[in-house]
Parts: structure tokens; sequence; C-alpha cells
């Protein structure tokens, strides 16, 4: 099956939650990963948890924002953000900010099912129209590419994260939801993930 | 020293280095001197909300950030607010530039600027109204450290009687 509305025909549809455990096995670097609102973040916490995965549970569109916030802070770790079609629809501009600042350090994963899958499968922009990636390369992410097949997927994931960036994939995935819920506890989600980055404040609390 | 130069200072005090915004006139001085200052890592953003989050993640990876914008782009921001620097729990510094108010000409801002305080309020986020430049800098430097070590926002709304306002309104008005 391929997706039609693009101009790539050679791009498979994908799963979600394969891709993003595909994408998990090959971090080897303590890379942070930034998930967005919904699926992307429960198929992220599905692939194992990991003390670098931050889960956002609200403000739909700013995953790639808060992973170059990150990625400005610690310019020396890898960092991924991972996004909806829906949710990057809703926040293009900050596609722009992220081509004028250019962080070599940023991946970003654009998983595209063309629909609002989470609120019932509406369709999107990006089901007939919209090309997530001609957007980005329009707005300075030169380095911006149809996910072809898992095979390429993997090809592309084998690299350092902390360099050649930025750098945007889009994949087509299927209708698939989210494969598992994250805890729903946002400050505990924030210190294990600032722990994870080795920004944590000590506590005495601490065992 | 002029209230810009100032207040850029405090934050260097506080170890604030990432200034984030979304341009207004009145922010001008701070935007430009922040740009002037290797000190700071001055990122444009193309929305209010988009600014949080980039602080917010800048936070989380060790570097405090500051957000910049004006009283109809606060307007943008209160789901980001809501769901992501409150819940959180992400001290984000936030400076709201007003217009609206002591000298507006434009209707939709004066409008939008009668949101500000009241979605504050709503979600008791802490905010100053700055007025004078003899008050300012104890209110902003007590108020980052509060910020940082009560892991809670705060808001720093600069008053037409500490900025002057925005510049090009003295020529609209009747």
């Amino acid at each position: 099956m391929t997706a039609p509305t693009i101009d790539a025909p050679d791009v498979k549809v994908l799963n979600r939650a394969d891709l993003t455990k595909r994408l998990v096995a090959k971090l080897k670097c303590d890379e942070a990963v930034v998930a967005g609102i919904g699926n992307t973040n429960f198929d992220l916490y599905a692939a194992g948890h990991r003390p670098q995965n931050f889960y956002m549970l609200g403000s739909m569109g700013l995953a790639c924002p808060i992973a170059l916030g990150v990625a400005l802070a610690q310019p020396e770790r890898g960092v991924i953000a991972l996004e909806g079609d829906g949710s990057i629809l809703m926040a293009l501009g900050c596609l722009t900010t992220i081509g004028m600042v250019k962080p070599r350090n940023l991946t970003i994963i654009i998983m595209d099912n063309g629909i609002y899958q989470i609120t019932g499968k509406q369709r999107a922009a990006t089901a007939g129209t919209a090309d997530i990636v001609a957007i980005a390369r329009g707005a300075g992410i030169a380095d911006s590419h149809w996910v072809r097949d898992a095979a390429h997927f993997e090809t592309l994931m084998s690299r350092r994260f902390d360099e050649g960036g930025p750098l945007l994939l889009a994949a087509k995935i299927d209708d698939q939801g989210g494969t598992a819920q994250t805890p729903r506890d946002p400050a505990l989600i924030r210190q294990r993930f600032m722990r994870g980055l080795g920004t944590g404040r000590a506590s005495a609390l601490d065992g | 020293m002029n209230w810009a130069d100032s207040f850029l200072r405090t934050l260097k005090e506080n170890d604030v280095r990432l200034v984030t915004y979304v341009p207004d006139n009145v922010l001008t001085p701070l935007i430009a001197g922040a740009a002037a200052d290797n000190y700071f890592m001055s990122v444009g953003a193309t929305r209010e909300d988009e600014a949080l989050g980039t602080l917010a993640g800048a936070y989380m990876g060790g570097m405090r950030g500051v957000v910049m914008m004006q009283t109809s782009g606060f307007a943008l921001i209160a789901n980001a607010l809501a769901s992501l620097i409150v819940p959180y729990q992400i001290p984000a510094i936030i400076v709201v530039s007003e217009r609206g108010t002591l000298g507006e000409f434009n209707i939709g801002q004066v409008t939008v600027a009668r949101t500000l305080r009241p979605t504050l309020d709503s979600i008791a986020v802490e905010h100053h109204t700055l007025t004078d430049e003899a008050t300012m800098p104890f209110i902003v430097d007590k108020s980052i450290k509060q910020a940082f070590t009560t892991q809670s926002p705060v808001v720093f709304i600069l008053s037409p009687l500490l900025t002057g306002g925005n510049p090009l309104a003295a020529a609209k008005l009747k």
C-alpha cells in the first residue's frame, strides 16, 4: 500500500508503535525524546520507559518547541521530537523557527496518518493536500525526507543524533491508536526527565 | 541606566540566559539589548505558546529562560500555561508589555487586554505590574528567585507608566 497524496510514490504506510520501537532501539547515547500529546507519547511509553523521555499531556503542538529548548540548553546531547501530523499542522510556525536556528542536535519525526486519530479519525489536510516534508523544506529545514519503509527508517536512524541536524523525517502511518497509556503525573514526568538529563535537583528525600 | 537595561541586568544576576519572544514596539529595547549581549541566547518565535514551549524545554535542560510578548499575544497562551507550565511546575519568567490601557488607540487591544489579569488570577499564576524604575529591580529579582525556588511561573506586566507605552500611539490619539 502506498500513500497517494504526496510526491513520493514509493512511500509505504508504516505503523507508529513499530517505528517508535525501532527508534528507541537505536538510541545509544541517552538521547532526549520529547513526544507530543496523545498517541505519539503513548507509543513512546509503550516502547519502554527511558529516563530521557518527556511525555506531553496537553499543549498540543509544542513537542518541537520543547525539543528545541532542550537542544539549545544541551548542545552536546541528541534530541528527538516525536509529533503527529495534526499537532504539527497546529504549529507550523515552529518549523520556521527551527529552520532559522538550525540546531545541529535536533531530529524531528512526524507520524502522519492523515487523520485526527484520537478524536475520532477526522480527516486532516495531510490526507489530501498538505505535504509535511515539502512544508518543512520550505520552512528552512532542508534535510527533510519521507520515510520509504521500515528498512529505510532503520538506516536513517543509524546515525549520531548530536550532529548533522536539523533533520526532519515524516512517515505515513496507519490509523492505529496508541498501544499504552502514559502515567499522568506532570510534576513526576518533569522531575524524572530532568534527572535523566542530569539537571534534576538533588533532594534529601532521595533514597 | 534605563528600565530595559536594569531589567536585563536583573535577568543576568539570576542566570536567566534564554530570551525567546514575539516582537513588540515597547519590548524593542529589551529584545535589542539581549541580542547585543553574548550572555543571552535570543530566539525569535512565531507564536507566544511556541516561545513558552522552548522555555520549558530549555529549563528542563538546565537553562533558565524568559518569554516576552505583548498583551494580545498573551491571549494565545492560556492552554500552554494551563496544560504545560503550571502542571509540570515550570518556573517560566514571562514579560507582557501592556497595551490596551493608558492611551490605547486600537479597541481590539483594549478588549484583549482585559483578559490578561483575570486569566492569570483564574489559574493562580503570580503576576506583578511594573510601574516605576525605583521598585522594579526589587520586584523582579525577588520574584524570579521565588519562581525558581517554588517551581512556579511569574508574569511581569510592563505598564505604560514604566515604559512610556507604545511610541506610535500618541500620534493616533485625539
